[in-house]
């Protein structure tokens, strides 16, 4: 990394005498959220005993033939639409054929020169403004079996569950130019598929996984270079370390005077590099054709309205509308709409608390409480109506901001109503002038040394008067009306 | 009585009725004749102790609501029957057990019938002549050392010898039609998506249709009837309304128009098929049908479109036999190793020449040349039909360019045995029904068919014409039982 | 267009059937007396053809997303040539 700016946004590789530009595309493949599978009647669920969600479709029998699942198509066009992509009216399946153990078939159906979705685009959020990155399309595919080298020293095991089940391939253009844009682009497609339901986004369980197509250029250059393509990365920091690597390793094929092979490449995360699948490349020819088992994929125009009808507000959209409507700064948008459950969380906080008290509570403690104990919003200890409880007693002066956080710890614990805390452990407020100023009284009284060097203008004494105040009080009493009678009683 | 072998399936299940027989006799009759006719190759897999068995379980519980009750019938082994071998006549799948049921055998046994046997086939049904198959060539009861034409050859030979009171086939090129043409008996090739495929070992996915093959028009009808139906399972399966073809059969051929193509009339084309095809027009005419000369322009293109088309789907249908989820295994010392191996001692020489083609023609390069170039003809050759239809009803051909032929005269060259389908494939390419009767006898003695081909799902109509073009033809198979 | 025998052990190899010499030499004599005879299409004009895309005369029908296919292991690994009751067996995979 030493060679890489530091400055990911403005992402390069530098030699003695060069600066590259590295360019890179994404194949996205995201699973869709469906019970069964694209062409069989067969479980979808992660998890399951080997090869006990498999039927004869998947394992391919003689004379087996596929059906599709309307869910999935209607999945991948209201993904379409949330990308803001040509939808085609007309689609179709092909045949893609290789050899493989965990492919029954011989091929996998998938769609080639015509696919569902067409171009869109996605919007990114970098520090310096927005940036738009050009979809090229999203087909839909069906994934292939998993193998399993490590049971058996001779042989490989083949477990079909996945086979069959319904995958998106969105492929970008190759607009992205640093880490953190692969990063941002990577958390925005999957915000936009859970907002949609279209996919869970869950990297761990593969459902999602990215090919990367990564070439280097010099800086200025505007023909793009040959490109080599990683297969099969599954987390985002892979994705990076990968991109990492293999950007390095094409400048100094270049440093050298050498060419890229346009290749497909492996990234071993163990020896975090990029290795070639030279085997691959043999068998690489996939003779595409049209499926004949299944006929073209048609809709109409009503079928594509229906759905848009039923797309939810999404995180461009939304953002725009609370800093339009709630005054928050896009920054703050941003933290509250990346994730959908979040968004909820906060509407559902705000609907009887004051914006921006709720907006600092939950972007502040919130967060750092859900990233202390790892758990999605979804999970959070605190449910909205109780923080909503807890933001409207420091609105009214019940308790300080300080005692909230208290208050809010207990919270953490059991989810409990914190108007109980407070009374449960006599945490509310001390509101009454009366009692207040008996405190501050005595605190006068006992001080009158201090009293004094105040008079003579040592202000900073102030602070300790307010102290001992909330001392005496258990820091119970309000800030704002301890200050207010000191002014007086010390002028 | 007259011998039970010798009734027609429609008698046969009249009688069943009457309750002037019983399945167990049936069944016994046609199980008999089965084991005295070993020599004709014609079952791979037999199914007797099964079928005696259910016959007196019908026998004992009968049900004569049933369109087939207790009526045994064997069938092409390129479907899959539970737990009965399904071979496709390949050692690929020598040992392969399906564990579920082909939607038109379903419908035959909810129907009633019972499966006698699993009948001989050209491997992967990729033949004309029956002698790709795994399990030896099959003689045709029309004559020693003749074939009963392909891919369907086990089961025309099954019926022409009286085997079977009926059977079904399956039709990508003719598999039904020529070797129905080859042994004097009736074949129809539904239109596309007629007839459910599920279940069905796949050669050519856009062009395979199952299909009735008996003895006769009526009864052909009657088994047409049981097979037809709409399947969810088959996304290319037609959800159109089916009529019931066996209760609307009839004669009438009065006032329909036949058109009669002249690119059929072949170069070289012999003198007797000729005779065949002009004495079938005279009939039409004295029948009171119109005979109206038509032209199919793009016709000597559909055989070339179709050896692109079919091997390709083929190559892709066919990858799923690889050694690892069953069927035949050769081992190896990896993966790759072990698909070579399976593959090319798995299948024969034939299937692996169109695995070749299909390969080819896909690859790489070709695509636009060969098989996007073959998927435009077939759209010429669908054109040229749906001319001809706006002015006539049905069309009339000569089956096959010749009579049979003799077991090796064309198995050392493809091309000269892939001409044999001149006649028959331009039908599956269109996807329309076509129905092939016997029309007559060469010099030799042999059978001669004509094909009826009708419009998209008129199998009615075409049934009936044959109905009454049989009834003038008269025609009667002259076989020996040399074999027994 | 003749196909050499070189084109021969390619597809041969895109298609995992191995060829011995002999049969790959035959092969070749015999692919190309086929595409001789394939080769008559050229002499057509389809240019502005649109090419066929499905014979049957209907849409593709929709399913329902429902789980219908249960369990049936038992069944899937039946036939399978190397025996094992959880899964598929092939020879060692080596990435």
């Amino acid at each position: 990394m030493d060679l890489v700016s530091k400055d990911q946004n403005k992402y390069s590789i530098k030699r003695e005498n060069n600066e590259y530009e590295v360019v890179i595309g994404l194949e996205v493949h995201a699973q869709v959220l469906s019970e069964s599978k694209l062409f069989s009647t067969s479980s979808t669920k992660f998890g399951a005993e080997p090869n006990t969600q498999v039927s004869l479709v998947d394992a391919a029998f003689p004379g087996m033939l596929p059906v599709i699942n309307e869910f999935c198509i209607k999945q991948a066009v209201k993904t379409g639409i949330g990308l803001n992509a040509k939808i085609n009216k007309k689609s179709i399946f092909d045949r893609k054929n290789y050899f493989y153990a965990d492919l029954p078939q011989g091929y996998q159906i998938s769609q080639y020169k015509n696919p569902i979705v067409g171009e869109g685009t996605v919007i990114l959020d970098l520090p310096d403004g927005e940036k738009s990155i050009g979809i090229e399309r999203l087909h839909l595919e069906q994934d292939a079996g998993k193998s399993i080298h490590d049971i058996d020293p001779q042989n490989t095991f083949v477990d079909l569950n996945r086979s069959g089940v319904a995958l998106m391939e969105i492929v970008s253009k190759p607009d992205l130019r640093s880490l953190e844009e692969v990063n941002l682009y990577i958390k925005k497609l999957r915000s936009i598929m859970k907002y949609l339901g279209t996919c869970d986004g869950n990297m761990q369980e593969g459902s999602l996984r990215a090919d990367v197509n990564i070439s280097v250029r010099k800086k200025g250059d505007k023909d793009l270079g040959t490109r080599c393509e990683i297969k099969n990365v599954n987390s985002i920091k892979f994705m990076q370390m990968a991109i990492d690597y293999e950007a390095n390793r094409q400048v100094d094929i270049l440093e050298e005077g050498g060419k890229i092979d346009q290749e497909t490449r492996l990234f071993d995360t163990k020896k975090n590099e990029t290795r070639s699948m030279r085997s691959k490349e043999d068998a690489h020819d996939y003779r595409y054709f049209p499926d004949p088992d299944l006929l073209p994929l048609e809709f109409t125009d009503e079928f594509i309205n229906e759905l848009k009808k039923n797309i939810p507000e999404l995180p461009d959209e939304k953002k725009k509308r609370f800093i339009e409507k709630f005054k928050l700064s896009p920054y703050e948008a941003n933290i509250l709409v990346s994730d959908i459950d979040t968004s909820k969380y906060f509407e559902a906080v705000i609907k009887k608390s004051d914006i921006k008290l709720s907006t600092n509570w939950i972007t502040g403690e919130l967060f750092a409480l859900l990233n202390e104990k790892n758990l999605e919003i979804s999970k959070s200890p605190i449910s909205a109506l109780n923080l909503s409880k807890l933001i409207n007693l420091i609105k009214d002066g019940t308790i300080s901001g300080k005692i909230a956080k208290s208050v809010f710890e207990i919270m953490a614990v059991g989810d409990a109503d914190p108007q109980k805390i407070i009374e449960e452990k006599g945490l509310k407020q001390q509101s009454d002038p009366k009692e207040l100023e008996k405190i501050v009284d005595k605190v006068i009284n006992e001080n009158q040394d201090k009293v004094k060097e105040f008079k003579l203008g040592k202000d900073k004494l102030f602070g300790f008067f307010v102290g001992q105040v909330m001392k005496i009080s258990g820091g119970k009493a309000n800030p704002q009306l301890v200050n207010d009678i000191l002014k007086k009683k010390l002028k | 009585m007259t011998n039970i072998t010798d009734l027609t399936l429609t008698e046969l299940v009249n009688k069943i009725k009457k309750k002037e027989v019983s399945s167990r006799e049936i069944t016994n009759a046609y199980v008999n004749r089965s084991e005295k006719s070993k020599k004709l190759n014609t079952y791979i897999t037999d199914n007797f102790e099964n079928a005696l068995k259910k016959a007196s379980d019908f026998d004992n519980n009968p049900n004569y609501e049933k369109k087939l009750p207790g009526i045994p019938i064997a069938v092409k082994d390129l479907f899959c029957t539970k737990d009965v071998k399904t071979t496709a006549g390949s050692k690929i799948l020598n040992n392969f057990i399906p564990t579920y049921e082909s939607t038109v055998t379903e419908n035959l046994w909810k129907e009633g019938s019972i499966l006698l046997g699993k009948l001989n086939c050209d491997e992967f049904a990729m033949g004309s002549s029956n002698e790709t198959s795994f399990f030896g060539n099959v003689q045709s009861p029309i004559g020693k050392n003749l074939v009963p034409g392909g891919s369907s050859g086990g089961s025309a030979s099954a019926l022409a010898a009286k085997l079977t009171p009926a059977t079904i086939g399956t039709d990508t090129g003719g598999s039904i039609r020529q070797p129905a043409s080859f042994t004097g008996t009736v074949g129809l090739k539904p239109t596309y998506g007629a007839c459910s495929r599920y279940g069905i070992v796949a050669f050519a996915s856009s062009l395979d249709q199952a299909g009735p093959m008996t003895g006769n028009v009526k009864d052909c009808s009657l088994l047409f009837d049981v097979m037809c139906s709409y399947d969810i399972k088959d996304s290319t399966s037609v959800n159109f309304k089916r009529k019931n073809y066996f209760k609307e059969l009839n004669n009438s051929i009065k006032g329909k128009k036949i058109g009669i193509p002249k690119e059929y009339r072949v170069d070289g084309m012999s003198k007797e098929i000729e005779d065949l095809w002009q004495k079938g027009i005279n009939i039409i005419k004295d029948s009171g049908a119109e005979v109206i000369d038509i032209s199919l322009p793009n016709t000597k293109y559909a055989l070339p479109a179709y050896y692109i088309v079919a091997p390709a789907e083929a190559s892709s249908n066919l990858a799923r036999y690889d050694g690892v989820k069953y069927g035949f295994r050769s081992e190896g010392k990896n993966l790759i190793e072990m698909y070579e191996n399976t593959r090319s001692k798995g299948f024969g020489d034939e299937v692996k020449r169109r695995i070749m083609i299909g390969t080819y023609v896909l690859s790489s390069g070709y695509y636009d040349a060969y098989y996007l170039k073959a998927q435009k003809v077939r759209k010429l050759i669908k054109n040229d039909f749906d001319e001809v239809y706006k002015k006539v009803d049905a069309i009339l051909t000569p089956s096959t360019p010749s009579s049979a032929f003799t077991i090796g005269e064309k198995s050392n060259d493809p091309v000269s045995m892939y001409l044999n389908d001149i006649f028959t494939v331009p039908i599956n390419l269109a996807g329309l029904p076509a129905i092939s009767i016997p029309g007559g006898h060469d010099s030799k003695g042999y059978p001669l068919g004509l094909q009826i081909i009708g419009k998209t799902f008129d199998e009615q109509n075409i049934i009936n014409i044959a109905y009454a073009m049989e009834n003038q033809i008269n025609f009667k198979n002259q076989i020996k039982d040399w074999w027994i | 267009m003749g196909i050499d025998l070189k084109t021969v052990k390619h597809i041969s190899k895109l298609s995992r059937i191995s060829l011995d010499d002999e049969k790959a030499k035959k092969l070749e004599a015999d692919l190309n007396s086929i595409f001789a005879f394939i080769e008559k299409l050229n002499e057509l004009d389809t240019k502005n053809v649109e090419p066929l895309t499905s014979i049957a005369e209907t849409t593709l029908q929709l399913r329902k997303d429902e789980i219908k296919s249960t369990n049936i292991r038992e069944q899937v690994l039946k036939n399978s040539p190397e025996k094992n009751k959880d899964f598929f067996v092939v020879p060692k995979v080596v990435e």
